[in-house]
């Protein structure tokens, strides 16, 4: 979307990074389970990767249970990682507690989903703004000076004038407000990552995309890396640049957002956007014919939405976790775990069916293959 | 395209007889000087075999409307005016405000079920599901030998895609979309001629909302019941609903075909709403939403609720509430906006 960050080397743009990052819970055993067997865990998060790059927004896209929160609570640190690694501006981070946690903090803020839950009700907005600016040593040394970054960053999510809010208690504010306050206390440590966990999905249909468009206008301003967690893939593609999907604890396909929403690659995806709410699905069939530019790659032709719920996580089934849904498994899909394929344009995904050129499935025949690792450019 | 079940029926819809009749009615919140009202003379017909989408933010009235309907609105909210018909299958119409409490546990359930907000967890935890889908069948059909009733559950938890094995399990052992089909199947138990679902799949991922919301478009053509389905989420009504009621600050400000509604909003709430949700297909758009934030109930604003946000305020709206009103000659959209007072066939 934005062209200024296509224009410098991208790598120097990423300030976050995970790598082979997986997070198992342990699960308390039984009393039949105490005699013998491996610890029985909850396997969360799996060999994730993901990079946040500056002025650029990335979604998370998956259902609940996929472990979307989980990876971003990784990212917060929030959670010890059980393996991999986390990587900020390419030094490996270890923010244990204490000192550590909050110099790493001070880059890395996160926003939660409950807007409600997430500010303190006997506290009024100064007390949690104050607080946080006091934390990270932004506060000034006078008054004024606290004072006046009060009103910055109030300003800076849109609630002015601010002595309005500034002293209200978190009841007195709509759903909306408070979702602005939380964003503000995460501005207060002056982050370069925000990490927002189903930001707008408490709030009103109505003021969703003003939150969202605000967070963008501060992606902007702020050049911050924002990591949007929902559930929502419509919005991922009005608001993110790039688009990741997860299914079962797993990333199952990635690229950029207008690219995975509309020509997606992996079944599970697909799955997704044709289980999307989608008025024209309805509208175009009595409409007739108008709109039909570019619907050559109708993600709901071939994506006949598949049965099944998602899988244990505490037994997921061997080799890609999707194929017991999948209305295109294969055997190898039973046993070994399919790798990133690289498609065109950055697209990536993880799925036996892009291994080899010739397997391009139907639906996408305008896009081709690689094989892994080679590199060899086929030409599209 | 392979969703035929999508399609509305409106031909034999838009005309069948009514089963539900509410006119003005309106609910407090609180009595005396402190009460607050949520409901302002409310006026919706459901139809037989229709599925009715009512549409709103948090705020708007829809459950309120929903609980007032089946009488179960709990103190302190109360039922100030009005009036709620119902119309039996073949039978003289029934004044259910009136109805007393005896009247009352018979109509529930038999006549008009309610799948609650987040039913995932009203069922009971220490109870297995044929005990809990039995249970209805004990109080309502007293007739009914145990062998029966467990057939009946059975046979029910088929009907809605479960396999029948899964009677004794309890409500933990389920996932949240089986325990979800569980309640519509107790919901369904009495065939009643009423379901009310009260955002029923808000808590479910889209792709189990999409197959239970198929599930109950099938069924609703299997068993023929109405349908009143209240959610925030427009765009999943306009798929799956035939008519659209859009509430707005405890009034319905819109209702229409649910096609209509789509490419033809007549109310700039409306308007505002289907702007609000990003398309997946399609340019991609610069979106808005809609500035401002829902009505406080405690201080409505005078005149029209949505005056303060709404693009094309002019000078009647902040003084004078719109009534609803029908749009044109078309008796089947109504909209309450002052904008389609005079120039109702003007410009769009």
């Amino acid at each position: 979307m934005s062209e200024e960050h296509t224009a410098r080397p991208a790598d120097e743009r990423v300030v976050l990074e995970a790598r082979g990052v997986s997070k198992h819970f342990p699960v308390r055993r039984g009393p039949r389970s105490l005699l013998g067997g491996p610890r029985p865990a909850v396997h969360a998060v799996d060999d994730v990767s993901l990079r946040l790059r500056r002025g650029s927004v990335t979604a998370l896209v998956g259902e609940s249970g996929s472990g979307k929160s989980t990876v971003a609570r990784l990212l917060a640190q929030l959670y010890p990682l059980t393996s991999g690694e986390i990587l900020l501006d390419g030094e490996p981070a270890r923010a244990g507690r204490g000192r550590a946690f909050r110099a790493y903090c001070r880059h890395v803020q996160m926003v939660f989903q409950d807007p409600f839950a997430s500010l303190n009700p006997v506290h009024t907005v100064r007390y949690h703004l104050t607080r946080a600016l006091r934390i990270h040593n932004r506060a000034g040394n006078s008054r004024q000076e606290l004072e006046e970054a009060l009103t910055e960053l109030l300003g800076r999510v849109q609630l002015t004038p601010a002595g309005r809010y500034l002293d209200s208690f978190p009841h007195e504010l709509s759903g909306g407000q408070r979702q602005r306050v939380a964003i503000a206390r995460a501005l207060a440590a002056d982050p370069r990552v925000l990490l927002a966990d189903e930001p707008v999905s408490m709030l009103d249909v109505s003021i969703r995309l003003g939150v969202l468009n605000l967070l963008r206008d501060l992606k902007e301003r702020l050049d911050l890396a924002i990591l949007y967690i929902t559930h929502d893939i419509a919005s991922a593609r009005y608001f993110a640049d790039t688009t990741l999907v997860m299914y079962a604890g797993r990333m199952v396909e990635g690229g950029d957002s207008e690219t995975v929403t509309q020509r997606p690659a992996h079944p599970y995806t697909r799955l997704l956007l044709a289980s999307a709410p989608d008025p024209d699905r309805v509208t175009d069939g009595e409409d007739g014919e108008d709109g039909g530019e570019g619907r050559a790659d109708e993600p709901t032709e071939d994506a006949d939405p598949a049965g099944g719920e998602p899988p244990s996580l505490i037994s997921p089934p061997p080799g890609c976790r999707f194929h017991p849904r999948c209305p295109m498994a294969m055997e190898r899909c039973r046993t070994q775990t399919p790798p990133r394929f690289d498609l065109d344009d950055g697209q990536w995904a993880a799925c036996w069916l892009y291994d080899t050129p010739s397997a391009v499935p139907a639906g996408r025949t305008g896009g081709t293959a690689e094989a892994p690792g080679t590199g060899s450019e086929a030409a599209s | 395209m392979s969703t035929p079940e999508t399609t509305p029926v409106t031909t034999d819809v838009a005309t069948a007889p009514p089963v539900l009749e509410i006119s003005s009615l309106c609910v407090d919140y609180g009595v005396g000087q402190g009460a607050v009202r949520a409901l302002h003379d409310v006026d919706l017909t459901l139809r037989r075999g229709e599925v009715l989408g009512l549409a709103g933010e948090s705020g708007s009235g829809k459950s309120t409307l929903a609980y007032a309907v089946t009488r179960l609105l709990s103190p302190p909210g109360v039922i100030t005016g009005g009036d709620v018909r119902y119309h039996p299958r073949g039978g003289e119409p029934v004044d259910v405000l009136a109805m007393t409490p005896q009247e009352l546990r018979a109509f529930r359930w038999q006549e008009i079920s309610i799948v609650f907000q987040g039913a995932m967890n009203s069922l009971n935890p220490v109870h297995t599901v044929r005990t809990q889908l039995t249970d209805v069948l004990k109080a309502h059909r007293p007739g009914m030998s145990r062998t029966e009733r467990v057939e009946r559950a059975r046979e029910l938890l088929s009907l809605v895609g479960i396999s029948p094995d899964r009677l004794s399990a309890y409500p933990h052992q389920l996932s949240g979309g089986m325990r979800q089909r569980v309640m519509i199947a107790m919901a369904l138990a009495l065939e009643p001629e009423v379901v009310i679902m009260d955002e029923p799949t808000t808590a479910l991922d889209v792709v189990m909302q999409r197959q239970i919301l198929r599930q109950l478009v099938r069924l609703r053509e299997e068993l023929g019941f109405s349908v009143v389905f209240i959610t925030h989420d427009i765009s999943l009504l306009i798929e799956f609903s035939d008519r659209i009621a859009i509430m707005y600050g405890g009034r319905i400000v819109e209702q229409a075909g649910a096609a209509e509604i789509y490419r033809d909003p007549r109310h700039p709430y409306s308007d505002g709403l289907l702007h609000s949700f990003p398309a997946l297909r399609g340019p991609r758009r610069e979106l808005t939403g809609i500035p401002g934030s829902p009505p406080d109930l405690k201080a409505m604003p005078p005149g029209c609720a949505f005056h303060p946000r709404c693009p094309k305020a002019f000078d009647p709206c902040d003084r004078r509430v719109p009534r609803l009103a029908p749009v044109g000659t078309d008796t089947d959209r109504s909209v309450a906006c002052w904008l389609n007072d005079d120039r109702r066939s003007g410009e769009a």
